[in-house]
């Protein structure tokens, strides 16, 4: 079983909207994994049913009993994450240590797991998925991505598949991380403007940190050429392949619209898409 | 005053908004206004101000746990106790994953042997810049989270902590850097905890989105998070005239603020991709989001 990535550093390159063409193409063969959990949009391209559903239990917090606390300030001074005023929790900031339970002489406080969210295994029409939703401004949306890594991975084991094909978040930190680590094939979607030549190069600073295999999409390629030719220059120069080049078409936002991807109402970007497609098969 | 700039969706246009809104309100006004880039894992809007000349940088520390050996008795408990799989105790040692670390001292609390300390450690940097006259009064503090380094809240905070700060300029009076104090924050997309840091005690969030299905349903659940932390907001509608009208529906229906619309133009999407503040290059854009301020300050009152 592969395993392939879809990041980029910069939001709103067109990850979902490529994840969304190649699961279109790769259609019986692999599990589509949608790892951007704060603002998963694989779904409304997919339009999935939902087969289960499982909780997701992120950080535990702490919770003070007012009847036992003393309010001898002591989990006040302790906390590090300025988690407790007036001898009340603040949930927003506490972050599950436990070091006020431990110092606590009354054994006024409480941890309790809490629940942040639910993950997903949906049947596609182009085959299986695995989707999830943290719960608006939960934590550890690096634990839910292990966990629908792990679930996709047992759903492609369970049907015989051999790719997972999974849509990350923007950024570089712990929900990237999260979704890059031991994969195959990272393939990094980037467009040509400054910001999003700044992002590509810290995102391919990642990728070469942990020594995954990384390709990339210069998306809208032609909106800027000199640009792209720079993002050329800059993928030689690290030795990377440039797997495929998209121009900007209204074909990408008419497909999203409708609820579609590219490939499905065709047009030069699906056609683009393709031959990406065909590039990267044959690295894996 | 701090105005928060955010999205669910990553890409619909918050830095253009967030530097457009600095230095049209700077130009115009006269005064002073400070960006704090808080989109620690990309940052970008220093890159719009190519004129700026650097005032101070420094590292992000956070506390981190020393184990002494020779004191450790590998009972395991600290282990046991950390909440985030940081430490492992071997029979003869006892490593450490700084990276999962969240410097909550407990480990240090509760060793039996008093056998670890505290030590501090870098997860990135911590910039400063006063942009030239071009961009206005302009300040910008930003982030950079190291590669490889997972939690970037602490780092969030920090800049926070700074653009707050006083030390505007060398030779400028400290009453002077107090007056008037306006501070724009540029968040990292995604509603998780990042976002939730970025725009905590600020007096107001502008959610910038597009027309599209992606857009909305990323709005929607920005505008969950908002609302729970007690922030009042406001919508701007970017790359208008693509996608579909549903947007426009959905904020009606909710009766929020619609404060600006900014159309999917060529000429304004090349001067962005330059790396150039497009309200500056278009005076009637300039106009508009120096109104834009205006309306924020009165809604946030």
């Amino acid at each position: 079983m592969k395993q392939m990535a879809v990041v980029s550093g910069k939001g709103g390159t067109g990850k979902t909207t490529i994840v969304a063409s190649l699961a279109a193409l790769a259609c019986g063969r692999a599990v589509f994994a949608d790892c951007d959990v704060d603002a998963p949009d694989l779904h409304l391209l997919l339009s999935p049913k939902v087969a289960a559903k499982k909780p997701f239990y992120g950080i535990k917090k702490a919770f003070i009993d007012a009847d036992r606390c003393t309010q001898c300030g002591s989990c006040q001074e302790a906390c590090r994450f300025s988690a407790i005023d007036d001898y009340q929790v603040d949930l927003d900031r506490c972050e599950g240590c436990g070091v006020c339970k431990l110092v606590c002489p009354v054994e006024a406080v409480q941890l309790r797991e809490s629940l942040g969210g639910h993950a997903f295994i949906s049947d596609s029409r182009f085959g299986p998925m695995v989707h999830a939703q943290l719960y608006p401004g939960e934590e550890a949306s690096g634990k839910l991505v292990a966990m629908v890594r792990e679930m996709a991975r047992e759903v492609a084991a369970a049907r015989n598949l051999d790719l997972v094909l999974i849509d990350g978040s923007p950024g570089i930190g712990c929900p990237v991380i999260a979704s890059l680590t031991g994969v195959d094939l990272a393939l990094v979607v980037t467009e040509p403007t400054i910001t999003g030549e700044h992002d590509l190069k810290r995102i391919l600073d990642v990728t070469g940190h942990f020594g995954i295999d990384t390709t990339v999409c210069i998306n809208k390629y032609d909106l800027h050429l000199a640009g792209s030719r720079r993002i050329e220059f800059l993928c030689r120069e690290r030795e990377v392949l440039v797997a495929g080049r998209l121009p900007f078409h209204s074909s990408v936002i008419e497909a999203m619209v409708q609820g579609q991807t590219v490939v499905e109402i065709g047009g030069p970007v699906a056609a683009a898409i393709t031959v990406m497609y065909n590039v990267l098969s044959e690295k894996l | 005053m701090k105005i928060s700039v955010a999205s669910g969706k990553g890409g619909t246009g918050k830095t253009l908004v967030a530097t457009s809104l600095a230095a049209s309100r700077a130009v115009s006004t006269g005064k002073r206004v400070t960006i704090a880039d808080c989109d620690v894992e990309e940052p970008n809007s220093y890159l719009f101000f190519p004129d700026r000349s650097l005032l101070s940088e420094q590292q992000c520390l956070v506390s981190v746990p020393v184990f002494d050996e020779a004191r450790c008795s590998h009972c395991g408990k600290c282990a046991d106790f950390c909440a985030y799989q940081a430490i492992a105790v071997l029979p003869q040692t006892v490593l450490l994953f700084p990276e999962l670390c969240h410097g909550c001292a407990g480990c240090n609390i509760i060793c039996p042997e008093k056998a670890v300390s505290e030590s501090t450690r870098s997860i990135g940097e911590i910039f400063r810049a006063a942009s030239g006259s071009a961009t206005g009064r302009v300040q910008i503090v930003w982030g950079e989270l190291a590669v490889g380094e997972a939690r970037a809240t602490p780092l969030i905070k920090a800049v926070k902590d700074k653009a707050a700060g006083n030390d505007w300029a060398k030779g400028e009076a400290e009453s002077d850097s107090l007056e008037g104090k306006e501070t724009i924050v540029d968040c990292p997309p995604g509603t998780s905890c990042t976002m939730v840091e970025s725009v905590r005690d600020t007096d107001f969030c502008l959610l910038v989105t597009e027309p599209t299905p992606f857009g909305l349903y990323d709005l929607d659940i920005a505008l969950k998070v908002l609302e729970k932390m007690k922030i009042p907001s406001g919508v701007l509608v970017n790359k208008s005239g693509i996608g579909d009208r549903k947007v426009y529906g959905y904020l009606e229906k909710r009766d929020i603020p619609m404060l600006m619309e900014i159309p999917l133009d060529r000429k304004i999407a090349e001067i962005y991709s330059r790396g150039e503040i497009f309200a500056l290059k278009m005076p009637e854009w300039q106009e508009r989001f120096a109104r834009l301020m205006e309306r924020i300050e009165e809604m946030a009152a």
